[in-house]
């Protein structure tokens, strides 16, 4: 096994990647991630992308926040080679909604947000609550493990160079195109 | 920071070893030994250890079972750090290295001597000001092996990393890209040769 350190630096990248095959699947409903995992779960882009394009001289930035605002520059910086590092996502599952952004380069979960629980008055409420919160969060961890496991057989696979890196590169296009078609 | 806060941020670990049996009483003890010691009032500027998570300004690992919820261990991690102005620091420096120049009637102070008055200093305003405490939930899986950590801060990771080993004497790997597909990967050498030539290309 390779050191840690070296580790997580030389296979940064390998995040990178997951993030932007996984806006990918999810925008064109490949339903590889969820057909597998569960029917009722449905997963959505949230408020925030964070591209970056380390194929310039100097890395090239863009965020893209707000609840309102659109994927154009995205599309852009993607058709120019920039991948995502980090994206808000939107998990609805039975009644429960939740809502977090993961970063490509650990595979961390940020600003997690879930649904309301009840209020605590006894010490059996806290317990409840605490583990109402790990199912939840169980949820979320089993759905990003297997849509990354999914990524990595494909990425491994010569199906990633003949085909689905040839897939993305056509939606990227097409979705620039009906941009600028529709202005 | 905390489990039941609004809004979470969680870095997973996977835990390297076994915890040997009885599991619980064995925790219970290891945490105790190694809980958060105040320093309020001393000259420690930092101190870290364990606390309880329902508890975390009186943690009592032995009395207080309520670290057990389910099939999981919950607890806390408490990094306690007293900020000591700089610039507070600077302006006291010169005062003392002024008096100090006075009553010896040199012009110059040694290395030795300089270093004394700022560690002096330091000392001095750690025993008067209060720690402020910074409390990071955790849960643990002991039987799957995993636990997550309620932040993403950096230091605090490593001083969990750090806390972890010291204590249980087990090590913490960080999930991130590589370790998450070695995870996956796991036994099928082919497909970890395949994930190492990704790197080369």
């Amino acid at each position: 096994m390779l050191d840690i350190a070296v580790a997580y630096n030389r296979f940064r990248f390998l995040g990178h990647e997951f993030l932007t095959w996984l806006f990918f699947a999810i925008d064109t409903d490949e339903a590889i991630l969820f057909g597998k995992i569960d029917n009722n779960i449905r997963i959505d882009i949230g408020n925030k992308m964070v591209l970056e394009n380390r194929k310039e001289a100097e890395a090239e930035k863009i965020v893209i926040s707000g609840e309102q605002a659109g994927l154009e520059e995205a599309f852009v910086a993607l058709s120019k080679g920039a991948l995502i590092t980090e994206i808000n996502l939107i998990i609805k599952y039975e009644n429960s909604k939740l809502q977090f952004t993961l970063k490509g380069e650990s595979l961390c979960l940020g600003s997690i947000k879930l649904s309301e629980t009840g209020a605590l008055e006894t010490s059996q409420d806290l317990e409840a609550a605490v583990l109402e919160k790990i199912y939840l969060y169980e949820k979320i961890f089993a759905l990003l493990d297997k849509a990354y496991e999914s990524f990595l057989d494909l990425r491994i696979s010569d199906q990633w160079k003949n085909h689905s890196a040839k897939k993305m590169k056509d939606w990227i296009g097409d979705k620039n195109r009906l941009l600028k078609k529709n202005g | 920071m905390g489990i039941l806060s609004s809004s979470v941020s969680i870095t997973r670990y996977r835990v390297n070893g076994k915890i040997e049996q009885p599991v619980l009483e064995t925790i219970s003890n290891k945490l105790e030994k190694r809980k958060i010691r105040e320093i309020d009032g001393k000259t420690d500027q930092v101190s870290v250890g364990w606390t309880c998570f329902d508890d975390p300004y009186h943690p009592d690992f032995l009395l207080n079972r309520s670290f057990v919820i389910g099939n999981y261990i919950v607890f806390a991690m408490r990094l306690d750090k007293k900020s000591i102005p700089s610039k507070l620091v600077k302006k006291l420096y010169i005062e003392k290295s002024k008096r100090r120049l006075k009553e010896t009637g040199r012009d110059f102070l040694t290395r030795d001597e300089k270093e004394g008055i700022s560690d002096g200093i330091i000392k001095k305003l750690c025993i008067s000001i209060p720690a402020a405490p910074n409390v990071y939930d955790i849960i643990w899986n002991c039987e799957e092996n995993w636990l997550w950590f309620f932040t993403n801060v950096k230091s605090a990771n490593e001083a969990l990393e750090t806390l972890f080993q010291e204590t249980f004497e087990m090590r913490l790997v960080r999930i991130f890209p590589y370790t998450l597909a070695r995870n996956s990967f796991l036994n099928n050498d082919a497909k970890i040769d395949l994930l190492h030539q990704l790197a080369h290309k």
